[in-house]
């Protein structure tokens, strides 16, 4: 077994917390230390805001989990400072294949579109991007940043008191109890905290079960990823074949509703069926094998005072569209920098509120396509299965039908539509995919990428126009980026932020959305925007 | 103008493109039946292309009565 699931990588040890008198204070409290809870760890302690990490365990996370992370996550890894290991570790993929019964019925080439610094997505295994994410953790924290991540503390109670958090945590050495401004439960689908609150998470089930394997083999199968629909060695289910780095092959086998699980997962009855599939003379062996049933669901609101749910513990994904972590990692991109003006009194709580609007909405398109796609893979009654053959069959020789195969769709960042935060977009001729709420595609610019100068703070940018090197409006600062033509070689400056306009002025939030656009500076309308943007009309 | 659903006579030769629906369907079990008008829905399908006239069409075969 890979030595990673074995290394503890923040293991328990006794903090002076244990031995106070009264319960000490901390700003924030993030329970949990998966994807979700390290990435809002990291995002607030880089700002500044004093944080502590809770996990019960302190290793990486077991099993066949996450291992497609697509460009948003990684331009969000950009701005939390570890997108370059991300990448280089990755294995990049542009090629699928499609087959149906004992045939290829077509492949696709995703073909990137030109001038974004992140490919479309990668595949990394979970456990790498668990501990990529704890050694910026400790990087930060060696270079000053609050940040405190405690593993062995089971967070085993939480009480909101209206103006804090009260928790107690169980750890080898009896409980303690401190209190927090504010917590950020991220402590996965199983949420013990969402139970604790007495809290809905409602949804749906789908009745099927798939046996997820992760082989190390030598094998030549390309970089690829490969999906069959009622293969020979699979009868009447789905199979998906991906790499991974390492060697390492993710496998998923569905195995239909009716199985005993545990006779299932047994070796002697994995093995002949993966033999089946990849060819009697591969070498390989299994690193894991699971048996999973999937769920899209999510609780009915995330804000709940002061214990905000992130990730996992707010909605569930069946995996088909690589939208777990994914859409985890939006949510703490979205609540980072809202939590931090609060704290700040900067901005009135109600900003908080558009967490919950804003994810929500986001939470939903993500559960209406992982069902689609779950949909499509396990028809669920025999029409449906008969316009899914249908689909398929007409796929190997119309280009029509292609569209319609829906294997997992693309995990894409959410445009926030009418958000309470965006101004109505004021840009006569704008692009549609730059209108207020969406979020801000990349452009190469000479030597670098627009990306990397957005973010963590309000940016006025400014094309083709003239604004001020800056601007304050209650304690909100906002930073001129200016462009011109000149910087815009390729033309997608133009083509991704102006469309029929000559110029324009873009208000971005501090997670790269657009807040308003215009077509030239207007001090009054900037403020206006900037107030909206910060939830002062929220209230 | 936006396209509407065409539900009054548009078919040039109705009784000849009749007999060519059944004329595909003969000698065929009834899953080759369900698999070939599923294939035609589809092709059908994409000949509109526009989702709201689909929509309209979706509700016509619903409720063949009318709403
Ligand atoms: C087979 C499979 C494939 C997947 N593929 C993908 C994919 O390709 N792309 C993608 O984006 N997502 C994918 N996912 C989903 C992804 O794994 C999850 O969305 C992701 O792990 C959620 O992260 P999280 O931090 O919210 O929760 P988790 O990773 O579940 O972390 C929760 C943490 O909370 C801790 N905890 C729980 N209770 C307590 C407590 N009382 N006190 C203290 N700590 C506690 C746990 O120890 C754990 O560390 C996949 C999932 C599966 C099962």
């Amino acid at each position: 077994m890979n030595k990673i699931f074995e290394v503890p990588l923040y293991p328990y040890t006794r903090h002076a917390d244990q031995d106070a008198a009264t319960p000490a204070h901390h700003r924030v409290v993030v329970v949990g230390a998966g994807p979700v809870g390290l990435a809002a760890a990291i995002d607030l302690a880089r700002q500044g805001v004093e944080v502590v990490v809770l996990d019960e365990n302190d290793k990486v996370s077991f099993g066949s989990r996450a291992i497609c992370f697509a460009k948003r996550t990684l331009e969000i890894a950009d701005r939390l400072g570890l997108g370059t290991p991300l990448v280089d570790k990755g294995v990049q993929w542009n090629i699928g294949k499609v087959f149906f019964d004992e045939r290829k019925v077509y492949d696709f080439n995703l073909l990137p579109e030109e001038g974004h610094k992140r490919p479309a997505f990668i595949n990394l295994q979970q456990y790498y991007f668990e501990d990529y994410l704890v050694r910026r953790a400790r990087a930060i924290q060696s270079e000053g940043a609050p940040l405190d991540l405690r593993g062995g503390n089971k967070v085993a109670r939480v009480a909101d008191h209206g103006d804090h958090v009260a928790l107690t945590i169980d750890t080898v050495d009896g409980p303690y109890s401190i209190t927090a401004d504010y917590v950020i439960a991220c402590d996965g689908a199983a949420s013990p905290i969402r139970s604790m609150m007495g809290l809905d998470f409602v949804g749906r089930v789908f009745e099927d079960n798939f046996l997820i394997a992760d082989v190390i083999m030598e094998a030549d199968f390309p970089t690829e990823r490969w999906f069959w629909f009622d293969p020979p060695f699979n009868r009447g289910q789905s199979a998906l074949l991906h790499k991974q780095p390492d060697g390492v092959w993710r496998i998923d086998l569905q195995l239909g509703w009716d199985i005993d699980k545990e006779q299932e997962k047994k070796p002697e009855k994995v093995i002949p069926r993966l033999k089946a599939m990849l060819g009697d003379d591969v070498e390989f062996s299994l690193e894991w094998v699971s048996i999973y049933t999937f769920q899209c669901r999510r609780m009915e609101k995330f804000r709940h005072n002061r214990v905000i749910f992130a990730g996992d513990s707010a909605h569930q994904v069946s995996p088909f569209g690589a939208r777990g972590a994914n859409s985890g990692l939006q949510d703490t991109d979205n609540l980072a920098w809202k939590l931090k003006l609060v704290l700040e009194g900067r901005a009135p709580e109600a900003l908080l509120d558009s967490y919950d609007a804003e994810r929500i909405f986001g939470a939903d398109e993500n559960i209406l396509n992982s069902s689609r796609s779950t949909d499509f893979i396990t028809p669920k009654s025999e029409i449906s299965r008969i316009f899914r053959n249908a689909v398929l069959d007409l796929s190997e020789h119309h280009a029509f039908a292609r569209p319609l195969v829906n294997s997992g769709r693309l995990s894409m960042p959410c445009t926030y539509d009418g958000s309470p935060l965006n101004t109505p977009d004021a840009l006569p001729g704008g692009p549609a995919r730059t209108r207020p709420g969406s979020p801000c595609p990349d452009v190469a610019l000479g030597n670098g990428f627009l990306l990397d100068s957005l973010g963590d703070r309000f940016t006025l940018l400014a094309i083709n126009a003239d604004a001020p090197d800056g601007l304050s409006e209650d304690g909100i600062a906002v930073t001129r980026l200016s462009l011109t033509d000149k910087d815009d070689a390729t033309g997608a400056l133009a083509a991704r932020y102006l469309g029929d306009a000559p110029a324009a002025v873009y208000l971005i939030r501090p997670d790269q959305h657009v807040a308003a656009r215009w077509p030239a500076y207007d001090a009054v309308a900037i403020r206006a925007a900037l107030r909206r943007a910060t939830g002062q009309e929220m209230q | 103008m936006p396209t509407d659903l065409i539900l009054t006579p548009n078919m040039d030769r109705p009784d000849d493109i009749y007999a060519d629906l059944l004329a595909a369907h003969e000698g065929l079990s009834k899953a080759e039946s369900d698999a070939l008008n599923a294939r035609l829905i589809l092709i059908l399908m994409n000949q509109i292309g526009e989702r709201r006239v689909l929509a309209q069409a979706l509700a016509a075969a619903r409720v063949p009565e009318g709403s």
